[in-house]
């Protein structure tokens, strides 16, 4: 027993030096730019195929053919790092958070038809390396040593970096950027040349991260965000900005899996999640972390008056349910697909925007309460062989009940950190359901949640959907002019003045991101039996972007944004998915030059053009920066 | 100079605030020294001292949004130190903020009513229209305070006097025993300092609220307060009436040396 817990050490170990690079380099990235770059896990992956092919063109036989592969794929991916800063990230430094990780969010999308292209869509083996190709015995177990050798690299690594950071004065500049970024520009340091740098140098710690991973596991296109999610994860426990937290929280994070793959091989991630829930109740920065120094909010400066709906919008609503009560009559039959699924997606965004524009709160993982909403309803059905109407009822509970766990440690962060966490809690939620397979079928879903039979006809499926989800965003919508949802913006403008006046912020926000969670699982389940299945894809993260693509395509700042948003983000992917194959590559770069040209949000960019043309002397609302007390 | 306040006699229930011996410092800063006063109902007292002297710091104290690293807060004899400041408030404490702290969501009216809402306790409301709550005494506050015109506009959008204003209006609405205002005026035109100072007093005079506020114009500061106390550096150099205090030797030295006499922001 104890030879296997040792083995499981240095099995954990070794995983934990590739996360380790790349989690160093979003860390030192973050530093210095203040940038969250969820292309990290994509650089990752680029860094593995490129490693492939060069690899297998110099001579994977020889130590020089292969070694130099792979550092050759870490260079070539620091160069695509300092393409992307140039290109990209240079213009968005100053946009808001939300936009940053979106504008990187469509590098991801871009970077995966690349790859697509490039290397196809099957999984690439990469040789072994030369040289460690054989086993040691340790502890009465087969070792391999290229597992030793990683695990040697990691505090290698880690050193070396150590050793930059304190003895070059590159490392000195970039440890006092991100100490104090205004000091930079006092000593006279090029302040672009840094920035590409830092972004060239992170990238190629993720290039070489995958560059490594070559003779340990196949290289495929899901790479990107397992990785960025597991580094989130990383970064999150190990506090953003620290190189040496980074290290101490991937070890534990490599450790913890090797562990649960022997203890609860079903459910690792489990183990991972009630980790960092306690890192993150003892230390809400992370194990290595410092809470950021007054919270500074992006520059969409003050949050735009919300007022209720006029006569007109009230009308264009009346008109537009009209039409969809009258679709049925004129409508043909896929058509009505078409449209029940709009519907649905329209109750998912208006779900996401009541938490995010209302509430301040960008989630990166909203699918986790679509799919376990989905999930509830087919595990309803499969388990207790309920009929469709309880599983509908159940469906929401399990999405809520997530929502109330996962939320409270949500709201006790903000911005970035709410970003990834929330992510974070996704993939926990669509690996538990991947890897769960007793439970839910894993890869292969949960077939056959087909509804009652009355509500089988395509028509009559049409209107259950739509009855459901109207009603849900009517509610929705009240509750957002009503004493709730003001304290919920109250908490949003300026959490300190909330607090002064007797609201408690935190669970405020708390609430609204379980009733947020609630509504995407009723979403969810309609969605289950609209499809008469469920699959993990339902909550994986890409689905998450589409809700948060529907609310900023629509517009945050309006309560109808949400549904505007859904129907023209439906029907544009569904356009874009007809034209091309590679749509994914033409959205992404659609994302990144939206974020590019309008670096404050359509909104943003609307209301500053609005500012100009207006009167000068209404611009005098004092001093921006808003101070939260965060704890 | 003794630092610590002489608690005058004929106080019926005692002073309002007790403040013994506040301390905090960040880091290497001393900001707030071991600093003692006390403020009576219906009273107001100036706390006056040059920028950094530690009056914000003070009034976060006060109101709970930092802890002290010593010392004690006690509001109508039950002590406070350390309490959020969510629940401050609710034991009667109204605050403004220096740098201004409106929700720019929404209008100046519903700024006022959603801390009426909160006041009744009904914020939990998930149905029924906040805009209808409170309106008759959401704009009698603001006519209070010269702001019923625009109670229509975006806060986001207002002046930034119009603003001290409107945080006046919010930090009434829980019908405070105790107001804390931090640099009220700043921002506003000599004329209208007056008023809104006058005015303040009127209002703690009637309702018999002790405020407690800071100020860098010394013609707002003689005219309206009953004591002032004056900082310097974390600690209490002087505490008296104006008069007195116009005469210390001490606070001439930190005044003639920073020479903010008034006007300062
Ligand atoms: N959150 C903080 N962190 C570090 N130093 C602070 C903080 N708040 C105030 N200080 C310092 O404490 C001192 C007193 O500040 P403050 O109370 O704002 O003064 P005043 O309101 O009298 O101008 C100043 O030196 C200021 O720099
Ligand atoms: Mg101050």
């Amino acid at each position: 027993m104890f030879d296997l817990i040792l083995t499981q050490i240095l099995n954990g170990l070794a995983s934990a030096s590739s996360l380790f690079l790349v989690a160093s380099g979003l860390s030192i990235i973050f530093g210095v730019t203040r940038i969250v770059n969820f292309a990290h896990g994509s650089l990752y992956m680029l860094g593995a195929y490129l490693a492939f092919t060069l690899v297998n063109l110099f001579g994977p036989a020889s130590a020089l053919g292969f070694w130099g592969g792979v550092v050759l794929a870490a260079v070539l991916v620091a160069l695509v790092g300092l393409v992307m800063e140039v290109t990209v990230l240079r213009r968005i430094y100053q946009a808001p958070e939300l936009f940053q990780l979106l504008a990187t969010f469509g590098i991801v999308l871009m970077i995966q038809d690349i790859a697509l292209a490039s290397w196809g869509a099957e999984d690439k083996l990469g040789p072994r390396a030369p040289g460690f190709k054989s086993f040691v015995i340790l502890f009465g177990n087969r070792f391999p040593t290229y597992e030793l050798l990683l695990i040697v690299i990691g505090p290698a690594v880690l050193a070396l970096l150590w050793f930059l950071f304190q003895k070059t004065r590159w490392g000195t500049v970039v440890r006092a950027a991100t100490q104090d970024r205004e000091m930079v520009g006092a000593l006279g340091v090029n302040q672009r040349l840094l920035f590409t740098s830092v972004f060239a140098f992170g990238a190629g710690l993720a290039g070489l991260g995958g560059a490594l991973q070559l003779p340990r596991e196949a290289v495929t296109l899901h790479m990107d965000l397992s990785t960025i999610s597991e580094v989130f994860v990383v970064v999150v426990v190990g506090g953003l900005g620290s190189v040496a937290g980074a290290y101490l929280a991937a070890v534990l994070i490599g450790v913890l899996h090797a562990f649960g793959i022997l203890i609860f091989p079903k459910i690792t991630l489990v183990l991972v999640f009630l980790v960092m829930a306690v890192v993150l109740v003892i230390k809400p920065y992370g194990l290595m972390g410092k809470r950021p120094v007054g919270h500074v909010r992006g520059p969409a400066a003050a949050e735009p008056l919300l007022t209720p709906a006029d006569r007109a919008t009230k009308l264009a609503g009346l008109a537009v349910l009209l039409l969809l009560v009258a679709a049925p009559l004129v409508t043909p039959d896929h058509l009505l697909l078409t449209l029940t699924e709009l519907v649905i997606f329209a109750l998912f965004a208006a779900s996401l925007h009541f938490m995010m524009g209302p509430g301040g709160m960008a989630s990166f993982g909203h699918a986790a309460y679509f799919g376990l909403g989905a999930y509830g309803a087919a595990l309803a059905v499969k388990w207790l062989g309920a009929p469709m109407e309880p599983a509908l009822v159940f469906a929401p509970f399990l999405a809520g009940i997530a929502g109330l766990v996962f939320g409270w440690f949500c709201v006790r962060l903000s911005g970035v950190y709410l970003a990834m966490l929330t992510l974070a809690f996704a993939q926990i939620a669509w690996a538990t359901a991947f890897q769960w397979v007793d439970l839910t079928g894993g890869d292969n879903g949960i077939l056959g949640v087909w509804p009652s039979s009355w509500a089988v006809p395509k028509t009559v499926f049409y209107y259950l959907a739509l009855a459901v989800c109207a009603a849900c965003v009517l509610a929705l919508r009240f509750t957002v002019f009503a004493p709730l949802g003001y304290a919920l913006r109250a908490a949003r403008d300026n959490p300190l003045r909330a607090e002064a006046i007797g609201i408690d912020v935190m669970r405020v926000q708390w609430v609204a991101f379980t009733v947020a969670a609630f509504a995407a699982g009723i979403a969810g389940g309609l969605f289950a039996f609209f499809k008469g299945s469920v699959f993990p894809t339902y909550m994986a993260i890409p689905r998450s972007v589409d809700a948060l693509l529907m609310v900023l395509l629509g517009g945050v700042q309006t309560v109808s944004g949400p549904i505007v948003g859904a129907f023209a983000y439906a029907g544009l992917s569904e356009q874009l998915m007809k034209l091309t194959m590679y749509w994914r590559f033409v959205l992404g770069l659609s994302i990144v030059l939206l974020v590019v040209l309008f670096p404050r949000g359509l909104v943003g960019g609307f209301l500053a053009l609005r500012e100009r043309h207006g009167a000068a002397g209404s611009g005098a609302a004092g001093p921006r920066l808003a101070v939260e007390g965060v704890r | 100079m003794s630092a610590v306040a002489t608690v005058p006699v004929g106080a019926a229930e005692g002073p309002v605030l007790v403040v013994r011996d506040l301390a905090k410092s960040f880091g290497g800063v001393h900001a707030v020294q071991g600093v003692s006063f006390a403020v009576e109902a219906g009273r107001m007292l100036a706390l006056i001292g040059p920028n950094g002297a530690g009056k914000t710091t003070c009034f976060n104290m006060l109101n709970g949004q930092l802890r002290p690293d010593r010392g004690e807060v006690v509001l109508a004899g039950r002590p406070i130190t350390g309490l959020k400041p969510r629940v401050v408030w609710r034991m009667g404490v109204g605050r403004t903020f220096q740098i201004t702290a409106t929700f720019t969501s929404m209008t100046v009216r519903e700024n006022v009513q959603m801390a009426l809402i909160s006041h009744e306790g009904g914020i939990w409301n998930p149905f029924a229209p906040a805009r209808a709550r409170h309106v008759a005494e959401a704009d009698a506050l603001l006519g209070l305070v010269g702001m019923a015109e625009q109670a229509e506009r975006a806060c986001g959008v207002l002046a930034y006097g119009d603003l001290k204003r409107v945080e006046l209006a919010v930090a009434l609405a829980n019908r405070p025993r105790l107001l804390l205002m931090d640099e009220p005026t700043a921002g506003m035109a000599p004329r209208e300092r007056v008023a809104l100072m006058a005015l303040t007093a009127q209002i703690a005079a009637e309702q018999g609220i002790a405020v407690l506020f800071t100020e860098h114009d010394m013609d707002v500061v003689f005219t309206h307060s009953d004591r002032v106390i004056v900082l310097d550096r974390g600690r209490l150099i002087a505490d008296g009436t104006a008069e007195e205090v116009r005469r210390d030797a001490n606070v001439r030295a930190v005044y003639l040396g920073s020479g903010a006499t008034s006007g300062g922001h």
